[in-house]
């Protein structure tokens, strides 16, 4: 049979180019924000910090131009298989990486915050935290861009490390408020911010399945170790003896 | 220096007078034709054409009544012979033999029998029926018309029949319809006015023959409907009349024309409106 | 517009995948082998058709769906150069090599075309020609066994008031609709439907789809479609045959979001050649 890997519609291939495209464009605002948001506290820059949070503008506004995008060519072509696998993980990974874009643009205004108040010493954890982030995040994208559901799944399994990372920093944290009652204010927003970080973390995840989903059309599913425990008392319903 | 649209424009135009020019050429005798006989016949029909019987050769009076009659019965025989076996044979084509070589011969050799001159057919006719039995007679005359119309009706039955869609004969057979119910009941209904047309064509066709008739019923000058007897009909008549010195002979010939001419014209409007009705319902 | 795409009952829980996924076999075909002629138009082809189930045959035109579909009421039969060698069981019986009267099988196996067929006759008699082959009913019998057809058809309250205009009066949504009825009227076991609405509109085509999930209660359908969109949503089981063969056969869920082949997922995403 003569199979080929373009569509008879060659417009149909421009569209779907044209969604993935938009979001390795938001992917690579979202990485530059996550970064520019450590580069602004670091800096303590709380003029620079206001420039990324604006700058979060252009992530929403791809992503609405993803929607539209997926809208029209639902409309227009109803894709199948993978062509539907493809529109729905573009839409899917649009949020994602708007979420992240919010993230980063969060930490930058918490960096703000933390600038009214003098320095404290477990902030200089926040930038290993951060790399690691944007390692998954980045690492993601090549995959989702590349159609690497191997690689997705390593995003996915190394989502443990930056859990592992945020925990420890939570520990760290909450010894320093518990020495200083007055560190109580800096450190929570740095506690937010490291937070915000190991969310992003979650949602590299995220894409990571999306693009196992797309790749493979099945579910990626494997029992995966959680790394952060802070939530698990509290929160998890699971857990919790009367959920 | 001319532009090619132009110039496309030019040739399309002679080419359109031509097509024109020719079509006035053939209208025109046909218009002449019907004028005619309009303009000699016309005025020469009255009453008496269809109460009276042909007159004796110098008496004035007399009509065409035996000639109209003996016409009637003679395309009565022809019908009734000609139309179920005509009918019939073109549904064994079109229904039994559509895919076999036998249809395939039969069809051919219909379609010599369609172009075949009338006059060999009435050669045949006087062969077989007058000469055996040493007489004219009505019923050769019929016969032989009833050959001439039977390849028209087996043609266009065959015709019509092929032209009900595949699709509906598969649907009454996926239904378990037996063949001979699935063509009686749905593709001859479904054909009805086309085959219909045919057989009015097909009389039409032959109301005017003359020569078949020459070696088979010949012509009667006297009232008569008996079939074992020679027969008044109005072709022969017309040859007859139109031949002879008789001025009131003369125009009778002229109006017997202009009867068959409106007779013939008549089955065609007749079959052009069932045409047209099976056409819109398709 | 009444027909909404319906996504496709699951397997609750608690079934098992015996009673949820695999029903009494209806149609079962076995190496099936056809020739139009000296060409072979099915190459051993083998598929099980599920009783109560609508399956689909879809594939670019010439890849023989049709000519499986006509196999099984042995349609083919009325053209001398067409032959079938291998089995078509239904219901356990070789309908190939049964010696059982062709009309009989074919009672059971009722049939709906590309183009509406009505038969040159009132609407009513359209109905009560079929019945008419297998029953004696008495007028007022017949009378009710029609409105119930037409009713089913969702056709009787256009054409209450000229049941005895002729058939060929309806649009071709109304007429298809008809013919449909015709065909479920003589109570068949299996409806098989060939692009049943290729010549329509969407609005008849979304009627027509909304008989067929009405069908599937009591029928096993099997429709051949050139609309992949019509396959995805009206059928349980697609079947994707190309160049005569049957490439892949699957829930029609899996077909369309996941196929195995490489040449079904490039057909139905519009890759081909």
């Amino acid at each position: 049979m003569p199979t080929s890997n373009e569509h008879i519609l060659h417009s149909y291939d421009e569209e779907l180019s044209r969604l993935k495209g938009e979001l390795g464009r938001m992917g690579q605002i979202a990485v530059a924000q996550i970064e520019a948001s450590m580069d602004v506290l670091e800096r303590r820059d709380s003029r620079a910090a206001e420039r990324v949070i604006l700058n979060d503008e252009a992530i929403d506004q791809l992503e609405a131009s993803v929607s539209h995008d997926v809208l029209l060519l639902l409309a227009r072509r109803q894709p199948m298989a993978r062509d539907l696998r493809e529109v729905m993980a573009a839409l899917r990974i649009a949020a994602d990486i708007e979420r992240i874009g919010d993230y980063a643009a969060n930490v930058a205004k918490r960096s703000m915050a933390l600038n009214l108040s003098a320095p404290i010493a477990p902030a200089a954890n926040l930038p290993a935290l951060t790399e690691t982030a944007v390692e998954l995040v980045r690492d993601v994208l090549v995959a989702y861009r590349e159609g690497d559901a191997e690689l997705a799944r390593l995003v996915w399994e190394r989502d443990v490390e930056l859990d592992a990372l945020y925990t420890s920093l939570f520990r760290e944290l909450l010894t320093y408020m518990m020495e200083d009652p007055r560190n109580i204010t800096p450190a929570t927003h740095v506690l937010f911010m490291a937070k915000n970080i190991e969310r992003i973390g979650d949602h590299a995840t995220n894409i990571a399945e999306n693009v196992w989903f797309l790749v493979n059309g099945t579910p990626l599913q494997e029992p995966r170790k959680k790394g952060d425990l802070t939530s698990t008392p509290a929160i998890d319903p699971e857990r919790a003896p009367h959920g | 220096m001319i532009s090619r649209y132009q110039r496309r424009k030019l040739v399309n135009l002679f080419n359109l007078g031509i097509a024109v020019l020719a079509t006035i050429f053939g209208v025109f005798w046909l218009i002449w034709i019907l004028w005619t006989t309009l303009r000699y016949g016309a005025s020469s029909v009255n009453w008496a054409l269809f109460t009276q019987d042909t007159p004796a050769p110098g008496s004035s009076g007399g009509g065409l009544r035996n000639a109209f009659v003996g016409s009637l019965i003679l395309l009565g025989i022809a019908v009734a012979i000609g139309a179920p076996v005509g009918v019939l044979a073109g549904t064994w084509l079109a229904e039994f033999a559509a895919r076999r070589k036998l249809g395939a011969v039969v069809r051919f050799l219909n379609d010599i029998l369609l172009s075949a001159p009338s006059i060999i057919i009435g050669l045949f006719a006087y062969a077989i029926i007058v000469d055996p039995s040493g007489h004219f007679s009505a019923y050769s005359g019929g016969v032989a018309l009833a050959l001439i119309l039977i390849p028209v009706v087996v043609r266009t039955t065959d015709e019509m029949l092929r032209l009900v869609p595949g699709s509906l004969r598969e649907a009454a057979i996926a239904l378990g319809t037996p063949y001979w119910k699935l063509v009686t009941r749905i593709t001859w209904r479904a054909s009805a006015s086309g085959i219909l047309t045919g057989v009015l064509l097909g009389i039409a066709r032959i109301s005017g023959e003359t020569a078949p008739l020459l070696f088979t019923a010949l012509n009667n000058q006297f009232w008569s409907t008996s079939l074992d007897h020679p027969i008044a009909n109005l072709s022969m008549v017309i040859f007859q009349f139109a031949m002879s010195p008789y001025s009131n002979w003369q125009s009778m010939a002229w109006a017997g024309a202009f009867i068959a001419v409106a007779f013939i014209l008549l089955l065609n409007l007749v079959a052009r409106a069932l045409l047209g009705r099976r056409n819109r319902k398709a | 517009m009444s027909a909404t795409p319906r996504i496709h009952p699951r397997a609750e829980p608690g079934e098992t995948a015996a009673t949820a996924g695999m029903g009494a076999i209806k149609i079962d075909v076995r190496s099936l082998n056809f020739h139009y002629g000296r060409f072979q138009a099915l190459k051993d082809v083998s598929i099980q058709i599920e009783e109560r189930q609508v399956t689909a045959f879809i594939g670019p035109s010439g890849c023989g769906k049709s000519t499986l579909l006509r196999t099984f009421n042995r349609m083919f039969e009325i053209y001398p150069e067409q032959r079938a060698e291998g089995e078509i069981l239904v219901d356990g019986e070789n309908i190939l090599r049964s010696k059982k009267d062709i009309a009989l099988i074919r009672a059971k196996i009722g049939m709906v075309f590309q183009k509406p067929t009505p038969f040159p006759m009132s609407i009513f008699e359209n109905i009560a020609f079929g019945i008419r082959l297998y029953e004696k009913l008495s007028k007022a019998e017949m009378h009710v066994r029609v409105e119930g057809c037409l009713r089913q058809a969702a056709l009787w309250d256009e054409v209450k008031d000229k049941l005895h205009q002729t058939g060929t009066s309806l649009s071709g949504g109304q007429q298809q609709r008809l013919c449909i009825a015709r065909a479920v009227a003589i109570k068949p076991e299996i409806v098989l439907l060939d692009e049943p609405c290729s010549a329509l509109d969407p609005i008849s085509t979304a009627k027509v789809e909304e008989m067929i999930e009405e069908l599937k209660n009591n029928y096993t359908v099997v429709i051949v479609t050139h609309n992949m969109q019509q396959a995805a949503r009206v059928s349980d089981k697609t079947a994707f045959m190309y160049l005569g063969e049957l490439i892949e056969f699957g829930d029609t869920e899996k077909i369309f979001t996941k196929p195995d082949k490489k040449q079904t997922e490039d057909y139905i995403t519009g890759r081909f050649g």
